[in-house]
């Protein structure tokens, strides 16, 4: 496909406007519908595109193996440690009450990083998902 | 109850026999894997439907709402996807290295294949 | 910040952190340090926790600090401490012998994966004892379940891969029952606290989504653990997977499973509920099915590693013979066994292990002779064939002696009778091995004494001991499994 030039313009102008909505789907979930989940995959989805459009070599020049490879670890890890700032702090495990001056404070506190751990971690998963399928030679 | 009655439980229960048939009556790894969904996607109809009250709006405080649909199948249910998305990817992986090994996706071939010398 | 107060949550976040950490440092070397660290400190955890329910009573833990039943509690009774102990101690045991074991087996560049695989089957499997919430046991087990295809599909053989793919395949079927059973009862009782679910089913015990759930939550759990006919995946599995996956695996994952369903049958449903619908006479057929088929099927195998695998089948139905009687003393025995049989079981394929790597396999021809090659290895692995008997002063004659007992209260003179027959199909599987390794000549000479490398067999020897003196002090495993048991009936109606 990396021939086709209507494709490979189209690709290049949608690819930001993808990462924009991932952005947003990843920082407005705490208010409406969305989340980590949602915007991980979107973002990845730009990331696919940019691979079937310019090919696999230069879609690991953007995001490469061990970036990818530490996203996955990288999240988990964030998210673990919100709760085990939940402990520093004195509270129970996963506990944002305490993760700020007020308990409404500390909830929207948590829960936002919980999120960019869990859209870190999707995005990397979903990514490093394709590569290996993408990988293999028949 | 919700607003499609009895009907959404038909629903879900024929999808959950559904899947669960090809899993077993198919031959082919990627099949089986395919009723497998089938049959774990069910089960998210089986939590999501009873949550939906009709007239209720998602559970965010909002001036003129009072009504709410059920949140909590939601967040356990995003949590089974999750779950499912992982189990078919894994599983997935799993036959593309079969293939490699064997060089079939039957599952008799490769009975037969294991038994053979190699 | 005051840790004892959360110690129900740090056994499970241990080594749910390892794991990560494990990814990010790539280097096999480091990721072999985190894990030990991680289990041996899951260890001491649990059994600091055993500790503090002992002296304390039931602890509850407020995930978030949001109360329960509205947030996710962490429930640590006497039974669930026990159990941790048993996993994170197998765990803790088998990380040293993986060394060795996993650079003979495994490329290189897969050894940090490896371990961090082995840190989230860990977390799962002790997230699954730790957690009082249904949804939550449901996350840990497909947690544990997926980490653990991944490693049976490390296997050496191509063999490996299918067996892997039969493991999910009904793994997933299993835990979809489980979370289709859950659903059920959340739609009945709208709560998801197990605590709180048994205080709302009162009501609304007769209906009839109740018992469908139970007869989900018994389907589910029964292929998770293997119960006879359900136990197609476990034979392979065992037998491709990476030795330490099989010793891991044998002494852990199915003994978790009985946990749930020991968690459902009596701290959610009931006694009366479980035996109104007839599951006592159902569990007490498979269980002898898989006392008599699955020894069967053990003796003849020629593979050492898939008779072990088989003779995994039978023991479960011991456990699940206890299940049946729905007594204290028959509860006792089904806890006590596998408490025993997880640690022997796990020696044994530890032993094995050492084994396949000096002679190459685990054919039983390849194993002839195997007494005198490798003296110590071989007699390990009789230890624990004679736990398995039940020979009294091992591990295994503990846990029929308590089943026997449990059946004499019942007055079921049979079942002694027919628990002293399946013994003697163990003691023939036993034999099978004994008769390679002792009686018969090797196929081409080899040199003698080479062993296996010492972390490995120290490791494994730890646990054949372990099975030979909680068969002789069996004051600490049957007065814990004695107290699980009355906590487990204790709070039935």
């Amino acid at each position: 496909m990396s021939n086709d030039l209507i494709l490979r313009v189209v690709a290049k102008i949608l690819i930001p406007f993808i990462l924009l909505f991932a952005l947003y789907v990843q920082f407005h979930g705490e208010y409406g519908p969305g989340g980590g989940f949602q915007a991980g995959v979107i973002a990845a989805a730009a990331v696919v595109l940019y691979a079937l459009i310019y090919g696999l070599d230069s879609a690991r020049k953007v995001a490469p193996d061990w970036l990818v490879e530490t996203m996955v670890a990288a999240g988990v890890l964030l998210y673990a440690l919100v709760g085990v700032a939940g402990i520093v702090f004195g509270g129970n495990y996963l506990d944002y009450f305490v993760l700020g001056t007020t308990p409404v404070d500390g909830q929207h506190r948590g829960i936002f990083w919980v999120e960019v751990g869990v859209g870190i971690t999707v995005s990397g998963v979903m990514l490093k998902v394709f590569y290996m399928f993408a990988d293999r030679q028949p | 109850m919700s607003q499609f009655g009895p009907f959404s439980y038909a629903i879900t229960i024929f999808l959950m026999v559904a899947g669960l048939y090809i899993v077993i009556a198919r031959n082919n790894l990627i099949k089986k894997l395919v009723g497998l969904s089938i049959f774990q996607t069910a089960v998210y109809l089986l939590y999501i439907v009873p949550g939906k009250l009709i007239g209720g709006t998602a559970p965010i405080v909002a001036e003129g709402y009072d009504t709410y649909s059920n949140p909590l199948p939601h967040v356990l249910i995003l949590t089974a996807i999750v779950v499912g998305i992982a189990t078919l990817a894994l599983g997935l992986a799993l036959v593309v290295r079969i293939h490699e090994a064997f060089g079939t996706i039957e599952e008799d071939d490769i009975l037969r294949e294991e038994h053979a010398p190699r | 910040m005051n840790l004892v107060a959360h110690l129900p949550i740090l056994p499970v976040v241990v080594p749910l952190i390892s794991a990560p950490i494990a990814v990010l440092s790539r280097r096999g070397s480091v990721a072999f340090v985190l894990a030990t660290t991680a289990s041996w400190a899951a260890l001491a955890l649990a059994v600091a926790l055993w500790v503090q329910v002992g002296a304390e009573g039931t602890i509850s833990y407020a995930i978030g600090n949001w109360p329960p039943p509205w947030g996710i509690e962490y429930r640590i009774d006497t039974l669930s401490a026990f159990v941790l102990v048993l996993v994170s101690g197998v765990a803790a045991i088998i990380l040293p012998y993986c060394r060795r074991s996993i650079e003979a087996e495994l490329p290189r560049e897969q050894h940090y994966l490896f371990y961090a695989m082995f840190g989230l089957c860990l977390a799962g499997l002790l997230g699954i004892v730790a957690t009082g919430d249904a949804f939550n046991i449901f996350v840990f087990v497909e947690i544990s379940a997926l980490a653990s295809y991944a490693l049976i599909a490390l296997g050496r053989d191509r063999r490996a891969l299918v067996a892997s793919y039969q493991y999910l395949i009904m793994g997933t079927i299993g835990a979809t029952f489980l979370v289709i059973g859950i659903g059920l009862l959340y739609l009945m009782t709208g709560t998801l606290n197990l605590a709180d679910m048994r205080q709302r089913l009162a009501d609304v015990s007769d209906m009839r989504p109740v018992l469908t759930a139970l007869a989900f939550i018994t389907a589910g759990m029964s292929l998770k653990l293997a119960l006879f006919p359900l136990h197609q995946w476990l034979p392979n599995a065992y037998s491709h997977a990476p030795s330490a996956v099989s010793a891991f695996l044998a002494g852990t994952a199915t003994k978790v499973s009985v946990y749930v369903l020991l968690r459902f049958y009596y701290s959610v449903f009931g006694a009366g509920l479980v035996s109104d619908l007839g599951l006592r006479e159902v569990l007490l057929v498979l269980s002898l099915a898989a006392m008599f088929a699955a020894s069967a099927l053990a003796i003849f195998q020629t593979d050492l590693k898939k008779l072990l695998a088989y003779s995994s089948v039978a023991q479960i139905g011991y456990i699940t013979l206890g299940l049946s009687f729905e007594s204290v003393a028959g509860l006792t025995a089904s806890i006590v066994h596998l408490f025993n049989h997880g640690i022997t079981k796990a020696g044994l394929f530890m032993l094995v292990g050492g084994a396949v790597l000096v002679m190459g396999g685990s054919d039983m021809s390849r194993l002839a002779g195997l007494g005198r090659a490798m003296p110590l290895t071989s007699f390990g692995i009789v230890l624990g064939g004679l736990s398995l008997i039940g020979v009294p002063g091992t591990a295994g004659f503990i846990s029929k002696w308590s089943l026997i007992v449990a059946a004499l209260e019942r007055n079921q003179w049979w079942l002694v009778f027919a628990i002293a027959l399946s013994s003697l199909l163990a003691l023939a599987y036993v034999w099978r091995f004994v008769e390679a390794a002792y009686l018969r000549e090797p196929a081409q000479p080899r040199e003698g004494g080479r062993e296996a490398p010492p972390s490995m067999l120290i490791s494994a020897w730890i646990l054949v001991a372990a099975s030979i003196y909680f068969g002789l002090d069996s004051s600490l495993t049957l007065g814990s499994a004695m107290a699980g048991a009355q906590s487990l009936l204790g709070a039935a109606p």
